[in-house]
């Protein structure tokens, strides 16, 4: 391999892409060494096993990939404003679309969730930590590097440009070669080992860790959201890991299980990786469901209207995400009898979603609503997934999706669903659950402004494309002649897509001022109107060991009850005792950091450095099989002392 | 409050007036044929049900929104009212029922559209067989009765259903003629079938929907529709005036790249049925010494290189 194919040359976009990686990475060298903050990186953050603090690492990467993926989106919406455009070519149009569609699924929604759920879950539920705090570390690590190595592919290598589907016989060495897709199966494969353990950490988490009290059905929604998310990973993500897996022998190792020679059966790589797709999209939209019913119950002030039928909804959502994937491929003619199934089984998991919606209106009905940011989020998600909602009612029908299908109707929905349910939620949840990550409020009028900007511009960018589906434009077209009339719509849309843009910008302006700006916190209980555990804590910032009491729960909102009781949420100083607390570690980041040299190596089919990085990933499992790792104690004054009790 | 979210709810409004308002101007919507009509019937009326649905939200949300707000007066303050059955039974019988008010007319659509549209006039007619074979970026269309061929487009009677015999040489490709009824998939290895019917004359667009990478945005065709008779005529000029198709000739449209307009007047059904043969094309890369490049290699970027012509125009790294 020469250079010039290890480096990607010859378009400005790139150059201008290593110079501002360059510099960024000596900009954080340089700030951590003149700061002296090495130490303090290592310590506080690298070896962590802290669910809060490994939970703020999650959603600060899903930040940043928003940001790549949004400038992916950018990038391709300028393209596409104007007819016959060169400003992408083809093959960089298609790697475009690529990268953003599995990034921002994969390396942003997911962990920004995971994020959350890491933050508030085991405070949710009154638990010191996560069940296995290690496994935790080893989650993030594996999910980061597998972002990493599939980030670097647009200056190394080259990014896959097979759709974040990958279809085969596509995806295969006939007809995708080079290392690019290479990075698609190994960059999805070592964070898929992260999301798998992260399924089974919770799953224990939320089943084994709940404080006394708090039986099943007394769980906040979140929780529940959370539990049921965790059950469809750990069904779902198998499929995709053997998916994966093969198609990587079919590429590396000449197997034949999906190629174009040898019978390969493409279908069944179309079949498993929606086996898994589809849970996969309500993976990434129930626990979203679940921060709204939190944050709507919050600020109307309301008990969460049909708790029990909200609960049995989700369950027949995970169920029955199972059983609707081949709505993704109706026209692959596989017969009347099996699309008139699957589009029945489509339609009737829109009932129980459906029935979601009327629970949160009446949430509100006889409520005291208050407009914060995270309530508007809530009520913006309401009004724009309806419209998510029902165009995937209409997609359902077989005998009508065969003209959406492969459209920007299509496109249109799935933004819809992925942008008004997902990303809404992550931002109503990151402002809901800042002050308990910080100690202080994002600014509410700054948000108000990043809240209007981007609404008016989610729905000026994808509107349009409904009709531009309607009018017969095929997704993932790098361009279109003037005499297709799509061109206006296709403007409008670009505008909209900057106004979102800008949205971003604001909310990145507010991180900063906030910082800055924002009064501190100085109870647990931020927004005044917390129901449940997470806000019952001491401080506005819990301690590393959460609670210095495990809470006793008697009702489904605790703190409400607690406030009803004047309860103090301040512990008694006869009940403190020490405290067990597990170790930091490093290894998790050392094994991440072999992953990579493995993944590496196996993107350009250098098998010695495959070996040298999965030996080594080896050697990190054997020192932590030897590891006793018996953790350590809190003592009763460091308790007393972070609580500020006096006897 | 309320003026905060009129914006939402005009463009709830806004949304249907579109669908339903400009429908004739939507390609989709505009249909050419039975099949795209049926398929447009179906659309316009779950289009009813959904606005429906829209409506009923939109209003709830908005008076839910104004009357509960946060004011001084709090008569209507029930902080502990969490369910009721009635309203719960109501939001879940609805539903059901508009679930089967839709299911029924799609899966006798989907049925329909397994089999020969009826023409116009009412009269049952024998379909014209076409068998269509995507390569990477082309359409190859065979008339097995005519023993004719073409390549990116094809003329078919009008009023006269055809059947599209559906296989590809390479890529999972998708073939689709929004004026005349919604897509079916092309495989290797495999034949699909896709009943399609013009009531009209004209030309309409067709293209390859499924993305197959580099050349796909080009890899369209031209469907003409024309009176029997012109059929009969055209294709019997083609079959006495057109060239014949040699294998060389075919062996070089087995390369990926896009194609002009051809006209034939053999088929390539005598050597090879990629329905039946998976990786004809791909041999014959091989046999020709056309080796699959990395986009970002060096070869590639050589503009100099030969066998970058057959990419046609797009490639540029
Ligand atoms: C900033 C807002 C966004 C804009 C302007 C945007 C725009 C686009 C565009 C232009 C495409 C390509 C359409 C095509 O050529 O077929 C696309 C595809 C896609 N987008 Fe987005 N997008 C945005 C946000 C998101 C988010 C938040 C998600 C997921 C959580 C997402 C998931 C996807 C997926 C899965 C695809 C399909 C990729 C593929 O075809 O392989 N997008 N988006
Ligand atoms: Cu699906
Ligand atoms: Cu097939």
């Amino acid at each position: 391999m020469k250079w010039d194919e290890f480096f990607v040359t010859g378009d400005p976009l790139i150059y201008g892409a290593d110079v501002s990686i360059g510099l960024t990475v000596i900009g954080i060298l340089f700030y951590l060494t003149y700061f002296k903050k090495w130490q303090w990186l290592w310590r506080e953050w690298l070896t962590t096993v802290d669910h809060k603090k490994l939970g703020i690492m999650y959603i600060a990467s899903a930040v940043l990939m928003l940001f790549r993926g949004g400038v992916d989106a950018l990038l391709m919406r300028v393209q596409l404003a104007t007819p016959d455009s060169k400003f992408l070519d083809a093959q960089h149009y298609n790697e475009i679309f690529t990268t953003h569609g599995t990034i921002m699924i994969i390396f942003m929604a997911m962990p920004f969730l995971i994020g959350l759920i890491n933050v508030v879950i085991p405070l949710q539920i009154g638990a010191r930590d996560v069940a296995f705090p290690y496994l935790n570390a080893v989650s993030f690590w594996t999910f980061f590097i597998g972002a990493m190595l599939f980030n670097i592919s647009f200056v190394i290598g080259g990014s896959p440009s097979a759709g974040w589907t990958s279809y085969m016989p596509l995806a295969g060495n006939e007809l995708s070669p080079g290392p690019g897709q290479n990075y698609y199966l190994l960059g999805l494969q070592i964070a898929g080992i992260g999301t798998l353990l992260t399924g089974i950490n919770f799953l224990v988490t939320i089943l084994k860790m709940r404080a006394p009290g708090m039986t099943l059905f007394k769980m906040p929604m979140f929780t529940w959201s959370a539990l049921i998310t965790m059950i469809i990973i750990v069904f779902a993500f198998p499929i995709l890991t053997v998916a994966l897996a093969l198609m990587t022998f079919d590429r590396l190792f000449g197997a034949h299980f999906f190629t174009l020679q040898g019978a390969g059966m493409d279908m069944l790589w179309a079949n498993l990786f929606w086996l898994w797709g589809h849970p996969e999209v309500y993976i990434v939209v129930l626990p979203a469901f679940g921060m709204f019913s939190e944050i709507i119950s919050t600020f109307s002030r309301k008990v969460l209207f049909g708790y029990k039928a909200m609960v049995w909804a989700m369950v027949i959502i995970a169920g029955y995400s199972f059983l609707v994937w081949v709505h993704h491929f109706f026209t692959m003619g596989q017969g009347e009898l099996v699309n008139s199934v699957f589009s029945i089984t489509t339609m009737i998991i829109g009932i129980p979603t459906g029935i979601k919606i009327f629970n949160w209106l009446f949430t509100m009905y006889k409520g005291k609503i208050s407009f914060t940011t995270p309530m508007l989020w809530s009520l913006g998600f309401i009004v724009n997934f309806v419209i998510g909602g029902v165009t995937g009612v209409m997609l359902a029908m077989a005998a009508a999706d065969y003209q959406y299908h492969n459209t920007y109707f299509l496109v249109a929905h799935f933004h819809y669903v992925l942008i008004a349910g997902t990303v809404f939620s992550c931002f109503a949840g990151l402002i809901f659950w800042y002050p308990k990550m910080f100690g202080y409020k994002l600014n509410e009028a700054i948000g108000k402004w990043v809240f209007w900007v981007f609404n008016i511009g989610f729905n000026v960018c994808f509107i349009p494309q409904f009709i531009l589906g309607l009018d017969g434009m095929p997704r993932r077209v790098y361009t279109y002649s003037a005499a297709s009339g799509w061109g206006g719509l296709n403007m409008l849309s670009t505008v909209g897509g900057f106004l979102m843009g800008i949205a971003f910008l604001i909310l990145a302006y507010n991180f900063y001022y906030s910082f800055r700006y924002s009064e501190r916190e100085n109870t647990g209980d931020s927004w005044g109107l917390g129901r449940t555990l997470e806000w019952a804590t001491t401080s506005a910032v819990p301690p590393h060991y959460n609670f210095a009491v495990t809470p006793t729960v008697t009702a489904m909102d605790p703190l409400i009850q607690m406030k009803r009781d004047k309860q103090d949420v301040k512990p008694k100083i006869e009940d403190i005792k020490k405290i067990h607390m597990p170790d930091n570690s490093g290894v998790p980041f050392f094994m991440a950091s072999f992953f990579f040299v493995a993944g590496f190596g196996l993107v350009f089919e250098w098998y010695w450095m495959g070996i040298v990085g999965l030996i080594g990933v080896f050697i990190t499992l054997i020192i932590r099989s030897f590891d006793k790792n018996e953790g350590y104690y809190v003592s009763e004054e460091e308790i007393k002392e972070t609580e500020r009790l006096t006897v | 409050m309320f003026k905060r979210f009129k914006p939402f709810f005009a463009l709830g409004l806004l949304l249907s007036v579109f669908f339903l308002g400009g429908c004739s101007n939507y390609i989709v919507l505009d249909p050419k044929g039975p099949v795209a009509a049926q398929q447009k019937d179906l659309i316009l009326y779950s289009i009813g049900f959904m606005a429906l649905i829209c409506v009923v939200v939109y209003v709830l949300f908005t008076v839910i929104v104004i009357k509960y707000r946060d004011r001084k007066n709090d008569d209507n303050f029930e902080p502990d009212h969490h369910g009721s059955k009635k309203l719960e039974t109501i939001w879940t019988v609805i539903p059901i029922l508009i679930i089967i008010a839709l299911a029924i007319p799609t899966v006798t659509s989907i049925y329909d559209l397994e089999k020969a549209p009826v023409s116009a006039s009412g009269e049952k007619k024998e379909p014209l067989v076409i068998t269509a074979t995507a390569v990477d970026w082309k359409w190859i269309f065979s008339y097995p009765e005519q023993g004719i061929e073409t390549v990116n487009y094809i003329n078919i009677p009008k009023d006269r259903p055809v059947q599209f015999k559906l296989t590809s040489a390479d890529s999972m490709s998708s073939f689709w003629v929004p004026a005349l009824g919604g897509q079916k998939y092309a495989m290797p290895g495999m034949e699909t079938k896709l009943y399609l019917q013009a009531d009209h004359t004209g030309t309409f667009s067709g293209r390859n929907s499924n993305f197959n990478g580099e050349g796909f945005t080009h890899q369209i065709f031209d469907v003409h529709s024309v009176s029997q008779s012109d059929f009969d005529k055209w294709a019997k000029d083609t079959k006495s005036k057109a060239p014949k198709l040699s294998k060389k000739q075919y062996d070089q449209l087995m390369l990926q790249g896009e194609a002009k307009k051809m006209t034939f007047s053999s088929t390539h059904l005598k050597w090879v049925d990629h329905a039946k043969d998976r990786d004809y094309a791909v041999k014959t890369r091989e046999r020709l010494g056309v080796v699959p490049q990395n986009p970002h290699g060096s070869k590639a970027k050589d503009a100099n290189n030969p066998e970058q012509d057959s990419h046609g125009v797009s490639h540029s790294h």
